[in-house]
């Protein structure tokens, strides 16, 4: 790349102090600065590394299934009279979601740094199983911090995460959420820094978290590149992905925002109604601030305590977003949207009838959008969507919606 | 340099009484504004040296279950950076000696708008600031500022933060250095002195700041451990969970709220008395 081009170019962030523009940066206690800047080295010291990348494309090959279909979603295309609609099946891979690519790659860190055990927050519970997963396959102890009231409503992925060998710990502080869970992960990271590595979930926290999480997730837009040329002989026109703190939008979005020619649209969740103010829509309905780590777009009120996000999906329900994606909506390159519970209701069932796929609640909301905006454009206009997990585990919140009991 | 705070003239004192300081924390609005105002107006009687006044915070990341519990106590009944700022100005018109340092998270400050929040501040007669979440990585976002409009800014040194990291930490600290004495959130695990001890002189050797040093101190004995070792000793969240002991069950204060919590206060600032 020439230096022109590296200068235009929107994929060289963030800087060095791990800013995208205003957002960004690391904004922890002093106790964890240290081991913040042991990570960003010791994952700047495995980008360099051969054998690192070789061992990870190894177990992305014959542990998590990796290349993902791209999957031509037909019935869906021809009820929706227009754009030619795709899935990329993110769903497919081992614990079925999109989470694992991530985890894969922290815990090689973790193994590389010398860290002994394992802690991860998490919401839906796909990446707290995910965490599990490379936990016990890597034979590390590992602890999952899950809010009091996720806990209820995913017990599938607590059970999956306890067969694994994880101690699920319930959160009972705050709003007993995502949000909540991540305090507690922090507390517990800050208690025991000298041996434990936090494996973060999302493009979220201090940098380098934004920017290494999205680096292993981008794993599935480079995939979707390669497919597409050998599917249409050309790039997608529309990428399509849900946001709660934006790791799979990040990871398909992150290789084409230097494509012109391809528009990128990131959908939160909209809840009951932006309006009503029970949503989890921090670009949307938010505004600047810090937490986490971080300085994003946030669900905040004008003291600035942060307040409670709704969304029927568990994985969305954070009032934070990744910073580069604020960085992302601030300089106009990604169109950000939002899909309500019912709508995201309905994609679901949708998804269920005409591809006989159940896709999770998280994907649903950009399948929402997909069903929004495909039926006016051309029959050559190519849709890419994110299906980034599958609905096994929301399947108790979604009989209760529709109002049937098991 | 900007003139000497009333920080810097408190621990020149202390230095001259030739013993050390009682820091004592409360969260502003615990368990409510009225009660709040009238503890930290009783607090410099019951011996303390320094007032650190928590700001309220949905999401204390540093914080353990008590001083999470008394920020959500301040905050459900009505606290905010307003209200914050009119207990120091409450306290102020009784008392223009004893430094109140605040302490809290960088997002309420973020929102309430850096520059209007440090006019405010030092206009209400707040001296020092300790953010959590700022490490010295962040300086320009409100460290800088700070000092600019004669505050001091308090770091947070760590035993995490070694040999190499320490002068970046204490570069543009000013009034005192906070020692945290130990890896972990406030109020849960207890003191260790001899590591203290050590972690002291390792500043010293580095800073020529007063050293005050908090985390797991809860009582009188441990504040006299302390108090040999630094130049201040602070207690938290075994004050405010004295609070919290007298509130009624729904988290209101009741006739021993505040003789209870100040005689607390009294016993434990023995501990640099004797």
């Amino acid at each position: 790349m020439v230096q022109s081009d590296l200068q235009n170019s929107l994929r060289v962030g963030p800087d060095e102090e791990g800013h995208f523009g205003i957002y960004g940066g690391r904004y922890v206690a002093e106790t964890l600065m240290p081991l913040i800047l042991d990570l960003e080295k010791a994952y700047a010291d495995a980008k360099e590394d051969p054998a690192f990348k070789a061992e990870m494309d190894s177990f992305l090959t014959h542990y998590v299934g990796r290349p993902s279909p791209l999957y031509f979603a037909e019935r869906l295309t021809e009820h929706l009279g227009g754009a030619k609609i795709y899935f990329k099946r993110d769903e497919l891979n081992h614990t079925g979601a999109h989470k694992i690519n991530n985890c894969l790659g922290q815990i090689l860190l973790a193994r590389a740094m010398g860290k002994k055990r394992i802690i991860a927050e998490t919401g839906a519970g796909q990446h707290g199983v995910a965490t599990a997963t490379v936990a016990a396959r890597f034979g590390f102890p590992c602890v999952i911090f899950m809010g009091e009231t996720d806990i209820e409503r995913q017990k599938p992925n607590v059970f999956r995460m306890r067969l694994l060998g994880a101690e699920v710990r319930s959160v009972t502080s705050g709003s007993r959420t995502l949000k909540d869970a991540m305090n507690e992960a922090l507390r517990d990271w800050v208690t025991n820094v000298e041996d434990t590595f936090y494996i973060i979930g999302t493009v979220a926290g201090p940098h380098p978290y934004p920017m290494l999480v999205r680096d292993f997730q981008s794993v599935i837009g480079e995939e979707v590149r390669k497919q597409m040329q050998a599917a249409e002989g050309r790039l997608p026109d529309t990428l399509v992905a849900c946001i709660g703190g934006g790791s799979n939008a990040m990871g398909l979005f992150h290789p084409f925002l230097d494509d012109d020619s391809v528009q990128i649209h990131g959908v939160e969740a909209a809840g009951l109604g932006i309006d009503t103010g029970k949503h989890a829509a921090s670009l949307t309905g938010g505004t600047p601030g810090v937490l986490h780590g971080n300085r994003t777009y946030l669900l905040h009120d004008d003291d600035g305590q942060i307040t409670e996000a709704h969304s029927i999906s568990a994985g969305l329900d954070y009032p934070g977003i990744g910073p580069e994606h604020a960085w992302l909506k601030d300089n106009g390159r990604v169109s950000y949207y939002a899909a309500t519970d019912d709508e995201a209701l309905e994609a679901f069932q949708m998804s269920c009838r005409l591809e006989g796929i159940i896709p999770a609640l998280e994907p649903s909301h950009a399948l929402a959008h997909v069903i929004k905006i495909a039926p006016d454009l051309p029959k050559d206009h190519i849709i890419c969507m994110n299906m980034c997990g599958r609905g096994d585990k929301d399947i108790f919140t979604v009989a209760e919606a529709l109002g049937v009991s098991l | 340099m900007t003139a000497p705070t009333r920080i810097d003239k408190r621990f020149a004192a202390l230095k001259q009484e030739g013993r050390s300081g009682f820091v004592a924390y409360v969260s502003a609005g615990d368990p409510d504004h009225d009660t709040s105002l009238e503890i930290i107006r009783g607090l410099p009687k019951a011996g303390a040296d320094v007032i650190e006044l928590g700001m309220p915070f949905t999401d204390p990341m540093a914080d353990g279950p008590a001083i999470q519990a008394s920020g959500l106590r301040a905050l459900r009944a009505g606290a905010n950076m307003n209200k914050t700022l009119d207990l120091v100005r409450g306290f102020r018109s009784g008392d223009d000696d004893t430094p109140i340092v605040l302490m809290g998270y960088y997002n309420p400050i973020y929102v309430y708008g850096v520059d209007r929040f440090l006019a405010d501040a030092k206009q209400a007669g707040v001296d020092g600031l300790i953010i959590v979440d700022l490490p010295p990585e962040e300086d320009s976002e409100l460290c800088l500022p700070a000092l600019e409009a004669g505050l001091n800014f308090i770091r947070l040194a760590t035993p995490t933060t070694d040999d190499k990291r320490l002068p970046a930490v204490l570069k543009n600290t000013s009034g005192f250095v906070y020692y945290v004495s130990m890896t972990g959130v406030t109020g849960t695990k207890d003191v260790n002195t001899d590591h203290v001890t050590g972690a002291v002189a390792r500043l010293r050797s580095h800073s020529d700041l007063p050293v005050a040093v908090g985390f797991g101190i809860k009582t009188p004995d441990q504040v006299r451990a302390v108090g040999a070792a630094a130049n201040a000793a602070v207690v938290g969240s075994a004050l405010v969970s004295k609070i919290a002991e007298t509130l009624t069950e729904d988290g209101r204060p009741t006739p021993k709220t505040v003789p209870e919590s100040l005689a607390f206060a009294a016993e434990l600032a023995a501990g640099v008395r004797t």
